[in-house]
C-alpha cells in the first residue's frame, strides 16, 4: 500500500514537472554589445513579471560576430535564437528571403504610427513592419564650441563641407595635439565607408547607375574622396586610417578634435561628465551637404528586434519585440535611469516630451538628421538600389569592405587617390559581374 | 679571457630571454591593469601604467550582468572532456604507429596534419547543417565532438613522437609474458609514457580553452564558454575596454594559473624528441 502510495506521488509529481517544463517557453534573444542593449537587459524583470511562462536567454556579442551569427543562423534556417537584433541593412534582404516574420499583429497601444517615418520605412517592406526599432541613428556633427569661439570661427546647424573645411583648418593646432576634424579611417564596410558612402551622397555621387555599373569614375566620388583625404591629412590626427567609432570617440573625449562627424548615438557619450573632458562645450550641427546639393548623407541606423521565422516561439517572441520596443519601455527606462538615457531614434513621442528635451541638449539635432534621411532614395541620382550609408544588397558586405581597404591604403599613403578609385571600380564591377547584377 | 666571455654571452643571452618573455607577457598585464582601471582611465592618452586610482567596479559589473560559473563549467567540461575522448583514441593510435609501423604510417602521420591546415571555416557551413540536422547545435556534446576532431593530430602526433622514443623491447618482455593487447597498452606502456601522456593533455586542454571559432560558431546560450563570455563585452559603438579586460581576465586566469603550475611538464612534452 505504501509503496503504491509512493508510486502514485511520484507519478504525480512527475507529471506536475513534466506539464510547468512544457509551459515554460525559452526565448533565446541575440543582442549586440552596447550600452542600450545592456541596459535593456537589466529592465526584463519588468516583462518576465507579466510573462511567468516565458524565460529569457542572452546572447550578447561583438556588432560583426553578431551579425556572422544570426545570418549563419537564419540562412541555414538554424533555429537557435528566437529574436535577433539586426539593423537596417538587413531587413529589406532578409524579408524579402521570407526569413523574418512579419511584425504586422502588434497589441493595438503598440501604436505603430509614433515610430520616425524614416526608421519605419527602413524597416518595411511592402509597408509590411519586420523589425521593431529598438534604438536609432543618423549622423551629424560634434564640435568644440570653445574652440570654435577661440578660432573665430562658427558652425551654423545645417553646414557646407567648405564650412567644415574652414573650421577644421581654424581649430587645428596640432603643437598642443589639437586635430581639427576626427573621421574614421578603418576599413570595412560599416566603418570607413558609413562615413565615405554618406559624404559621397552629399556630394551627390551614387554607387551604382541604373545599370549597376561601378560610378567610382565620376566627378562626383573624385570630389568626395579627394576632400576626404585633404581634410584628414591636414587636419585629422595621426594613424587615421586604425581610426575608427572606439578611436574617435576617445580622441573627442580627451579633447583632441574640433570636431567629429559620425552616429548620433555618441552624442550621448561626449556629453556624459562622467566619461568626456569636454562634456559642458559640445555643440552639435546637421551632417553638412556639397554647397547647393539637397542631400545631407542620408545615414540611417537602427538596431532593431526581428523574429526569425525558424523561431519556435514566435508568438512569445513577438510580445517579447513589442514590449522592449514600445513607450512602456521608455518610460522605464526614464523612471529607473533618467529620460538621457531612454533609447533614442525611433519614436516621435521621445522627442515631443519636454522632459527629454531638457535632459538630452542634443535631441533636435538627432532628430533633424534622422528625418532629412530617405533611405528609399540615398543619392540625388537614379540608382537601382536602396539604402542609406551602405548599399541594401546582399554583395555588399565583401564590396564595400573591398572598397573600404582601398580608401584606408589612399589614408595611409600606400595608393594615391586615383589608384584607390579605380581599383574600387575595377573591383566593384568584376564583383556584381560575377553576382549577376550586369548584363 | 674564456670565462668572462662565457659569462657576457650567458648575460646577454638571459637579457634576451627575459626581453622577449616580457613582451610576449605585456599584453596580458596590460588587460590585468586595465581591468582595475575605469573607463575613463582605460583610454587616457598617455596611458597610466601603476597610479591610477584602483577599481573593483569592473569585475563587479562584469559578474553582475553575466553568469561567470556557467561558462565556467561549460570551458571546463568542453576542454577536459574533448581531451579526455581524444586521449582514448589517440593512445592506441599512435601505439600502433610507434610499435607496428605500415610503408604508409608516415603518409598517415603527415595526412592527419594536414587537416589542421584546412582553414576552419571552410567547413563551417556543412558542420553548421551536419550540427542542426543532428540537434547537436548549443550543446556541449557537440562542441567536446568538435574540439576532440580538431586537437586529435596534435595528440597523436605528441604522443607518436612520445612513443617512438620508449623501447619496443619492453612491450616485447610483456608480450612473452603472456600480456594481450590491452594489458600491454593500459598496464606496461602508458605507466612509461605518463609524463609524455600529462603534458600531451595539458597543451590539448589549453588549446581547447582558448579555441574561439567553433565555441563562437556553434553555441548560443546553453553550451557557450569563456570566449562567448569575452565576446560579450567586445562593442565597436561604445567604450567598454575596462570591462572587457576584466572579462577577458576572469577568462584566462584559470588556464594560466593551470599553465603556470604545470609549466615544467609542458615543456618537457613540448621539447620531448627535439634534441638527441
Amino acid at each position: 500500500m505504501t509503496r503504491l502510495t509512493c508510486t502514485l506521488l511520484g507519478a504525480c509529481a512527475v507529471g506536475a514537472l513534466s506539464s510547468a517544463a512544457a509551459a515554460q517557453t525559452t526565448l533565446t534573444i541575440a543582442t549586440v554589445n552596447n550600452g542600450d542593449m545592456i541596459r535593456m537587459q537589466g529592465l526584463t524583470e519588468d516583462f518576465t513579471a507579466d510573462h511567468p511562462d516565458i524565460e529569457l536567454e542572452w546572447v550578447t556579442l561583438e556588432e560583426n560576430v553578431l551579425r556572422q551569427r544570426v545570418t549563419q543562423d537564419i540562412a541555414t534556417n538554424g533555429g537557435q535564437f528566437d529574436v535577433m537584433t539586426i539593423g537596417t541593412y538587413e531587413v529589406p534582404i532578409w524579408a524579402n528571403q521570407d526569413w523574418l516574420l512579419a511584425l504586422d499583429d502588434l497589441p493595438e497601444d503598440y501604436d505603430v504610427d509614433d515610430l520616425l517615418p524614416s526608421v519605419r520605412t527602413a524597416l518595411s517592406v511592402d509597408d509590411t513592419l519586420y523589425a521593431a526599432p529598438f534604438y536609432g541613428e543618423s549622423a551629424m556633427v560634434m564640435y568644440r564650441t570653445d574652440l570654435a569661439e577661440e578660432a573665430g570661427v562658427e558652425i551654423p546647424d545645417q553646414p557646407t563641407w567648405d564650412d567644415i573645411m574652414t573650421a577644421a583648418e581654424a581649430m587645428t593646432d596640432q603643437d598642443a595635439g589639437i586635430y581639427g576634424i576626427c573621421l574614421r579611417g578603418k576599413p570595412g564596410w560599416g566603418e570607413n565607408m558609413a562615413f565615405i558612402t554618406a559624404m559621397a551622397n552629399s556630394y551627390g555621387a551614387r554607387w551604382f547607375d541604373t545599370d549597376w555599373q561601378a560610378q567610382f569614375d565620376s566627378e562626383e566620388w573624385t570630389s568626395a574622396v579627394n576632400d576626404y583625404l585633404m581634410m584628414m591629412n591636414e587636419y585629422g590626427p595621426p594613424g587615421a586610417s586604425s581610426n575608427g567609432f572606439n578611436e574617435n570617440l576617445s580622441l573627442f573625449q580627451q579633447g583632441k578634435c574640433g570636431m567629429w562627424i559620425d552616429a548620433t548615438v555618441a552624442a550621448g557619450f561626449v556629453t556624459d561628465p562622467d566619461d568626456s573632458t569636454v562634456a559642458d562645450s559640445v555643440g552639435f550641427a546637421q551632417f553638412p551637404n556639397k554647397d547647393g546639393m539637397d542631400n545631407r548623407g542620408n545615414w540611417l541606423w537602427a538596431w532593431s528586434l526581428a523574429v526569425p521565422a525558424s523561431s519556435d516561439a514566435p508568438e512569445a517572441a513577438k510580445e517579447f519585440v513589442a514590449w522592449a520596443t514600445s513607450q512602456g519601455y521608455t518610460q522605464l527606462v526614464a523612471e529607473e535611469e533618467g529620460w538621457r538615457a531612454a533609447p533614442p531614434g525611433t519614436r516621435t513621442s521621445l522627442y515631443e516630451n519636454p522632459e527629454y528635451q531638457e535632459a538630452a541638449p542634443f535631441a533636435e539635432m538627432t532628430l533633424n538628421s534622422m528625418s532629412a534621411v530617405d533611405t528609399s532614395a540615398p543619392s540625388v541620382q537614379e540608382i537601382p538600389y536602396t539604402g542609406a550609408q551602405f548599399v541594401a544588397i546582399p554583395e555588399f558586405q565583401g564590396i564595400g569592405t573591398a572598397v573600404g581597404q582601398q580608401f584606408s591604403a589612399a589614408l595611409a599613403g600606400q595608393v594615391t587617390a586615383e589608384q584607390a578609385l579605380q581599383n574600387a571600380q575595377t573591383s566593384t564591377n568584376r564583383e556584381m559581374e560575377r553576382a549577376g547584377y550586369q548584363d | 679571457m674564456a670565462r668572462a666571455s662565457s659569462t657576457s654571452r650567458k648575460l646577454t643571452v638571459t637579457v634576451f630571454a627575459w626581453l622577449v618573455g616580457l613582451t610576449l607577457f605585456f599584453p596580458v598585464l596590460w588587460t590585468v591593469l586595465t581591468s582595475f582601471k575605469t573607463e575613463a582611465e582605460a583610454i587616457a592618452d598617455p596611458p597610466s601604467l601603476l597610479f591610477f586610482n584602483w577599481t573593483l567596479e569592473n569585475y563587479v559589473v562584469v559578474q553582475e550582468r553575466s553568469n561567470y560559473f556557467r561558462y565556467f563549467w561549460n570551458s571546463v567540461l568542453i576542454s577536459v572532456g574533448s581531451t579526455v575522448i581524444g586521449l582514448i583514441i589517440a593512445v592506441p593510435a599512435a601505439w600502433a604507429m610507434a610499435f607496428v609501423p605500415s610503408p604508409r604510417t608516415r603518409g598517415i602521420l603527415m595526412w592527419m596534419l594536414s587537416t589542421k591546415m584546412l582553414p576552419p571555416v571552410g567547413v563551417l557551413i556543412p558542420i553548421y547543417l551536419i550540427f542542426r540536422d543532428m540537434n547537436l547545435l548549443d550543446t556541449r556534446t557537440g562542441l567536446i565532438i568538435v574540439m576532440m576532431l580538431i586537437n586529435l593530430p596534435i595528440i597523436v602526433w605528441m604522443l607518436y613522437t612520445y612513443f617512438k622514443e620508449i623501447p619496443g623491447e619492453i612491450l616485447e618482455a610483456a608480450r612473452m609474458d603472456g600480456a594481450q593487447l590491452r594489458n600491454e597498452i593500459i598496464h606496461v606502456l602508458t605507466p612509461m609514457a605518463i609524463p609524455g601522456i600529462a603534458s600531451t593533455m595539458l597543451l590539448n586542454v589549453i588549446l581547447a580553452w582558448n579555441e574561439a571559432f567553433w565555441t563562437l560558431n556553434l553555441t548560443a546560450a546553453k553550451a557557450a564558454p569563456l570566449t562567448a563570455f569575452i565576446a560579450s563585452y567586445s562593442s565597436p559603438e561604445g567604450l567598454f575596454y575596462a570591462k572587457l579586460s576584466a572579462a577577458s581576465t576572469m577568462a584566462i586566469a584559470p588556464i594560466l594559473i593551470l599553465g603556470w603550475f604545470s609549466q615544467k611538464q609542458l615543456v618537457r612534452g613540448l621539447t620531448f624528441g627535439a634534441v638527441k
